[in-house]
């Protein structure tokens, strides 16, 4: 197959044929030795539920052995992935509270916590004692109340608080104001096991509040907390693909999800002793970089290079060029061990949960972390010498990397007059049409990045401001999006006004796919600073993802929904068309009951006009779309005018 | 394109910092780092950083914290391939500008060139903050002009300077343009300057312009109630409150940005005539952050409508502009086409009601030769009778409106007005005269002006204006005795006669616990709003904050407390405030917001107390500057020993009548002694303290400095608080 169809990424298109020349298998090859996949599967009417099944439903059987019908069976299928991605996020957070706490009680001497200020807010918000405490005491409370959400038996998330008030009144009213992360998930799996809750809405309605739990909880907590831990991302620069690996340095991948892992490999390849072990060696020096989320953590706050995302995983370790790569947990694709044994690249599964045959394992604690940290970096430095072939491919891009809530009301007013006013002013002004999330994975079904850089294009250009995370703000970086100055010739001439006057790429890179809280607390902060509605499902915003793999997709798409916005996904990858019923709820009806909404369309550029018809529509709705005479303001009038 | 500006206003800022450490560094060496640093007569120390940060500098080692702060705040360059977010640097580099001009105007006031110097006038003190910055407040002034540079020549100055005089905006002059002033331009263009006619040359330099921008923030802190370091809300009032721009006239230079992006964070967006980038996008400013390539016909109104400032512009069918600008304009002999009155012929000017049907509104009557038949310099009587009518129309309100002839008559350009009733004094100048002004059209302006500010209470007007000698001495002698029913009536008007007071709570904007009460015999601590001005402010905003206060019952005769008086002060202070006494400074004395004219303060020592007024800067017996003294006695607290009061509370019958009135007072500044001289003296006399006599026996700052000097000085006049017994 061209390459040019598997990927848009030229540097993978070189990559992807250079191993079909070599005759190594990725994961485009393992998807045609799939086909056809299993139509069933797609649709989502298979049930594997219990011992009486597997059940599909046909037009001749169209119902389960237990009797559920079709809609039963997607709508639990549904929720048993959305609760799976929160559970990948919520396990997340977790770990990063539990290293929060060692932290601030001194057990985890490597680690310290860097963004005090942010502490300070986080820890008014969490109600802990500040006045003459110490940051270290101040931080145990925080992490101690931030490590109960997750599984404390009475309340609800504390997080959720940060929602517009209207918004919280929606979730009270339809009882999903989401209970403890652990809690959640294991309803969730209650209500889906045989014979439990069949009742395709009620079960809908629960995939809600488990998202919610992720989005306005578990997830949530991860990005505060990683913050205060490892600092809040503010704007810098970066370089992204393949491009940025280093044919005369010791090049370590960090892949996976958990910046706990890959800030002490950063650190360590840093170290005099270990870059004086590379030059013995004859490398010029130590060159850490990313693939998936875990190097958008690292662009975001240090400015690391990315390698790649989720499909260049495999395809980097082709080139030949890596050392070691040292992987945590989520999106690691079992087919690393096969690559990995081609070359001389040394691979390392660093979490106790998440393991491989086969593949060496060096467990990353926080009272050790650096110390491990280091030993990887020297096992990579040894492995210098046994490097073979070398093919790096050129391509690269630079980017600006670093938009945290934080970082965006800094920018758009400075350390005096920060604040989302200049944002919601062009909002409201037309001249930002409205804001939509480009996010997710990158899936071997779709030519990578394809959809993410093609919708984004056509965003911008209709003067929608762009944010991204996860994957998809990979695929971006490795076309100039998210460079200020090439991407502004592609903008809209409104947003191109704004991006120049803010000096931003009208495309933001904004983190992982745990970062997406990032977005939630943005839009709470729209409709905070006034002027577009009262709730989150007024705001002229979206999401879209149209090359999800994961169930973390799942997961964040419906939070999402149930905090008020459309979510647009590709078609072939929703797995609810079985269902009618199910379809017509989340498609449609779900809007009436939450304000937000799922959307299907695999055409980037018919999504694209989808979503602003979207955003036309609430602009419409919130009266800013009428052409209005300039407020010339008197005494009374500014009298009027708050202070605050 | 934003960028160009955010990388000009950054290196700008760089430049400036350098400027700041260098002269703060050249300070240091001449004058040593305890050497204490201010700027003249202000209790808000160095305001911007003041504001901002909440650091009292006080000497010259305070500025090595602030340039540490400026070296955090200065941002990288903007890189020209691969920026990062540039706005909130520029912002920051604006900030960190203010900051180092600040450094180098105050290290400039020690080591020179001073800042005051010429026509340049440098920082205002505070009696001139208190007195201009209030018009900001209460919307007799919308804003400011902050004008850098100059304009191509002196006819486009004047045009401007005027325009913006007509808008009622303060116009706040710095830095040249190629070393031409906009403020010499006016001055060449015979144009009078000075906070009196709202044209402030500040200095020549663009690091004066944080004069403008420091008497922005102290207005913030003064009026705003916004605390020091409190730098959001500060700003945010600016942009709120006080609709000032930067008009930049001529190449804007790296140093100009960088001082016109501090000025963005107040929301003062620039205005330029040259062609340099412009910043539209909305957010930090109302509207529009840069606008530029305005001709300068234009620039006024567009300044005006990028700040998004509505100017109620009264059309007044008279030849010349009319605005408060104009107020403060003087008429030297030389300029003089004709004037009236002032003891040189026989004026008065007398605002009577009358019954509606009596009054046919717009009717102006010039009865006898007007000015056209004058020699330039000539002189003529007058009489101005202004016939009011209206349903809520009261006698009792004659006075106060009778007392705006002042200050209508002077908001017209070239008409000058001093004194009142029988000892008016009106000029008319050359250019008014030539540009066809009349006596009508004096008419004609109370007439407008009477229905714009008083509609609610005056229904109709009509004006007759006399200049015949017989005619108006005759007339005279109706309105002298007008004059005395009204002294009579308002003289004889005590506490007691009354059965309501009026609350004042004007200034709870910044002082949220204050409540003025103002009785017959107490007038507003403000000196400008007596009993009948109260009442009369209530009849035209019945639910403004002139409220009536029923007084009830006295619960404490001496000290003067009424019980609803009581319970209205307790509500109307948030439960702050539980008893106010009327006339004692002692006990539960009445609180002060800030606005006083003087202060009251007990010297222990003498048995006596002094009081300074707000004009009087320098140091008092009581050891603390007036500027010092109104923070410990204002923000709305009652502080047993100290009051705030007017000038005019000085001679009432009640002033601290249970401590014992006028004769306890020990010291007061010269200038407060001749202010109040008459009435003091006959209230002296009154109370048998022998007239002129006691004034003299009563220290001022040329015979006694400290508690002790006073002390010293009382004994040896036999003072007659030596024989009173202690007052606490």
């Amino acid at each position: 197959m061209d390459p040019k169809e598997r990927s848009a990424d030229k540097a993978a298109q070189e990559m992807i044929a250079r191993m079909a020349e070599a005759g190594q298998q990725n994961a485009w090859d393992r998807l045609q030795a799939q086909l056809p996949q299993c139509g069933f599967g797609k649709q989502g009417v298979c049930c594997r539920i219990c011992a009486m099944g597997p059940c599909r439903i046909t037009k001749k059987a169209t119902l389960g052995v237990c009797g559920a019908d079709v809609d039963t069976i997607v709508a639990r299928n549904f929720l048993r992935a959305v609760a799976a991605g929160v559970s990948a996020h919520s396990d997340h957070g977790r770990t990063v509270a539990e290293v929060f706490i060692a932290t601030a009680r001194g057990e985890a001497g490597d680690y310290k916590l860097k963004d005090t200020v942010k502490l300070h807010k986080l820890a008014k918000e969490l109600g802990v004692e500040t006045k003459d405490r110490s940051l270290n005491d101040i931080a145990v409370d925080v992490g101690k109340i931030a490590l109960a959400e997750f599984g404390k038996s009475e309340g609800t998330q504390l997080m959720a608080r940060r929602a517009p008030e209207p918004r919280q009144e929606i979730w009270d009213r339809f009882g999903i104001t989401p209970r403890a992360v652990d809690r959640e998930v294991t309803e969730s799996l209650h209500r889906s096991t045989m014979g439990v809750d069949q009742d395709y809405r009620n079960i809908l309605m629960h995939a809600s509040r488990v998202a919610l739990a992720d989005g306005w909880g578990g997830a949530m907590l991860a990005t505060e907390l990683q913050d205060v831990l490892f600092g809040t991302p503010y704007p810098g620069r970066g370089e992204v693909n393949m491009g940025v690996l280093k044919k005369d340095q010791v090049n370590i991948i960090v892949h996976g999800h958990e910046p706990i892992l890959s800030e002490m490999i950063a650190a360590a390849s840093q170290d005099n002793e270990l870059l004086h072990e590379a030059k013995k060696v004859g490398a010029k020096g130590i060159n850490v970089s990313g693939t998936c989320c875990t190097a958008n953590e690292l662009l975001m706050r240090h400015g690391i290079p990315i390698a790649g995302n989720f499909l260049n995983q495999e395809l980097v370790i082709a080139t030949g060029a890596i050392e070691l790569m040292a992987v945590d947990v989520q999106c690691v694709m079992q087919g690393l061990t096969n690559i990995a044994k081609c070359y001389h690249t040394k691979l390392v599964t660093t979490a106790d949960k998440a393991k491989m045959p086969g593949v060496e394992h060096i467990s990353i604690e926080e009272t050790t972390a650096l110390k491990t940290a280091r030993e990887l970096v020297k096992m990579a430095i040894d492995n210098y010498k046994n490097r073979g072939q070398v093919y790096i491919p050129k391509d690269k891009k630079s980017a600006v990397g670093g938009f945290s809530f934080e970082s965006i009301n800094y920018m758009l007013g400075g350390r005096y007059r920060a604040s989302f006013r200049p944002l919601n002013d062009n909002i409201i002004n037309g001249r930002i049409r409205g804001i939509v999330g480009v996010v997710g994975c990158t899936n071997p079904k779709i030519p990578q990045d394809w959809t993410h850089t093609t919708l984004t294009r056509e965003l911008i250009k209709r003067d929608v401001l762009v944010l991204t995370t996860g994957c998809a703000t990979i695929a971006c970086g490795k076309q100039g999006l998210t460079n200020p100055k090439e991407a502004l010739e592609l903008a809209g001439p409104g947003l191109r006004e704004v991006c120049e006057a803010v000096g931003i790429a009208p495309v933001l890179t904004c983190g992982s796919c745990v970062d997406n809280t990032r977005l939630l607390v943005s839009c709470s902060e729209l409709v905070r600073e006034g002027g577009l509605g009262q709730d989150i499902s007024e705001l002229p915003v979206a999401g879209a993802c149209l090359e999800s793999v994961s169930e973390k997709a799942l997961a964040i798409g419906q939070y999402f929904v149930a905090s008020g916005a459309l979510v647009v996904f590709a078609k072939e990858i929703m797995p609810v068309l079985g269902s009618e019923n199910v379809s017509n709820y989340l498609f449609d009806e779900v809007e009436k009951d939450l304000g937000g909404h799922w959307a299907v369309e695999s055409d980037p550029v018919k999504a694209a006009e989808m979503i602003l018809e979207h955003i036309e529509a609430k602009r419409d709705a919130l009266g800013i779309n009428r052409e209005k005479e300039r407020k010339l303001y008197d005494m009374e009038d500014r009298r009027a005018l708050a202070v605050e | 394109m934003s960028k160009i500006i955010a990388s000009a206003a950054i290196r700008g800022a760089h430049k400036i910092a350098k400027q700041a450490e260098d002269i703060l560094a050249r300070a240091i060496k001449e004058k040593g780092q305890d050497c204490p640093v201010e700027f003249p007569n202000t209790g808000y120390h160095i305001p911007i950083i003041y504001s901002m940060t909440g650091r009292g500098v006080e000497k010259l080692s305070d500025f090595q914290e602030v340039m540490d702060e400026v070296r955090d705040l200065l941002p990288p360059p903007v890189d020209d391939d691969l920026w990062v977010p540039y706005l909130g640097h520029t912002l920051d580099a604006g900030m960190a500008t203010l900051f180092s001009e600040e450094i180098i105007e105050a290290c400039k006031y020690l080591i020179g060139p001073n800042p005051v110097d010429d026509i340049w006038l440098g920082a205002a003190d505070d009696v001139i903050l208190r007195e201009r910055g209030i018009q900001f407040v209460d919307g007799t002034a919308p804003g400011f002009a902050a004008i850098v540079g100059a304009a191509p020549d002196v006819d486009t100055a004047v045009t401007i300077a005027r325009k913006l005089q007509e808008r009622c905006l303060y116009v706040f002059m710095s830095a040249h343009n190629n070393g031409t002033t906009f403020a010499e331009q006016l001055v060449e263009g015979g144009v009078q300057l000075g906070w009196e006619t709202r044209l402030v040359p500040f200095g020549r330099e663009i690091t004066s312009a944080i004069y403008s921008l420091g008497f922005a923030s102290r207005a913030a802190l003064s009026f705003g109630g916004v605390q020091a370091g409190d730098f959001r809300r500060n700003l945010l009032y600016n942009k709120n409150r006080i609709f000032a721009f930067v008009l930049a006239l001529g190449e804007v230079t790296d140093e100009w940005y960088a001082t016109a992006a501090g000025a963005i964070n107040y929301g003062f967006p620039t205005i330029a005539d040259s062609d340099i980038p412009e910043i539209l996008p909305t957010g930090v400013c109302t509207y529009e952050h840069v606008v530029s390539r305005i001709p300068h016909e234009q620039i006024v109104e567009k300044a005006i409508e990028v700040r998004g400032l509505k100017i109620k512009i009264t059309e007044i069918p008279i030849p010349v502009s009319v605005s408060p600008a104009f107020e403060g304009e003087r008429i030297r002999k030389e300029d003089m086409q004709s004037e009236f009155g002032g003891q040189r012929t026989p004026a008065f000017e007398w605002l009577r009601m009358r019954d509606i049907s009596d009054v046919e509104d717009g009717t102006v009557e010039v009865i006898g030769p007007d000015i056209d038949s004058l020699e330039e310099g000539g002189k003529l009587p007058l009489g101005i009778i202004v016939e009011a009518a209206g349903r809520k129309m009261q006698e009792d309100f004659e006075p106060v409106l009778e007392r705006q002839i002042h200050t209508f008559l002077n908001e017209a350009q070239g008409i000058w007005h001093m004194g009142q009733r029988d000892i008016n004094w009106v000029r008319i100048s050359k250019d008014a005269a030539k540009a066809g002004f009349k006596l009508e059209h004096i008419g004609k302006l109370l007439h407008a002006k009477y229905h714009d500010e008083y509609s609610s209470i005056v229904d109709k007007v009509q004006v007759k204006i006399y200049t015949d000698e017989k005619q108006v001495v005759a007339l005279r002698q109706q309105a002298q005795a007008v004059y005395a029913e009204r002294d009579a009536r308002l003289a004889g008007m005590q506490d007691e006669d009354v059965e309501t007071f009026y609350s004042c709570l004007l200034c709870q904007s910044f002082a949220p616990n204050h409540v003025c009460v103002v009785s017959p015999e107490r007038p507003g601590l403000c000196g400008a709003y007596s009993w009948l001005d109260c009442r009369a402010a209530y009849e035209i905003t019945p639910s403004g904050p002139n409220q009536p206060i029923s007084k009830g019952n006295c619960v404490e005769p001496t000290v003067g407390q009424w019980d609803r008086v009581n319970a209205f002060v307790v509500q109307a202070s948030g439960g702050n405030i539980e008893r106010m006494s009327q006339y004692s400074m002692i006990v539960d004395p009445m609180t002060s917001c800030g606005c006083f004219e003087c202060i009251a303060a007990v010297l222990p020592s003498t048995g006596g107390i002094m009081i300074v007024n707000r004009e009087f800067a320098d140091m008092t017996p009581c050891g603390m500057k007036f500027s010092t003294l109104a923070g410990t006695v204002g923000g709305g607290q009652q502080t047993p020993g100290f009051i705030g009061h007017s000038k005019h509370y000085i001679n009432s019958k009640k002033f601290i009548a249970t401590e014992g009135g006028i004769q306890r007072i020990v010291w007061m500044p010269k200038m407060l002694k001749e202010e109040v001289k008459d009435a003091f003296a006959k209230r002296a006399e009154e109370l048998g303290l022998g007239g002129k006599d006691f004034l003299s026996k009563i220290a001022d700052e040329s015979n006694a400095t400290t508690e002790e000097e006073v002390l010293e000085f009382i004994t040896k006049n036999e003072h007659p608080v030596t024989a009173l017994q202690p007052m606490f």
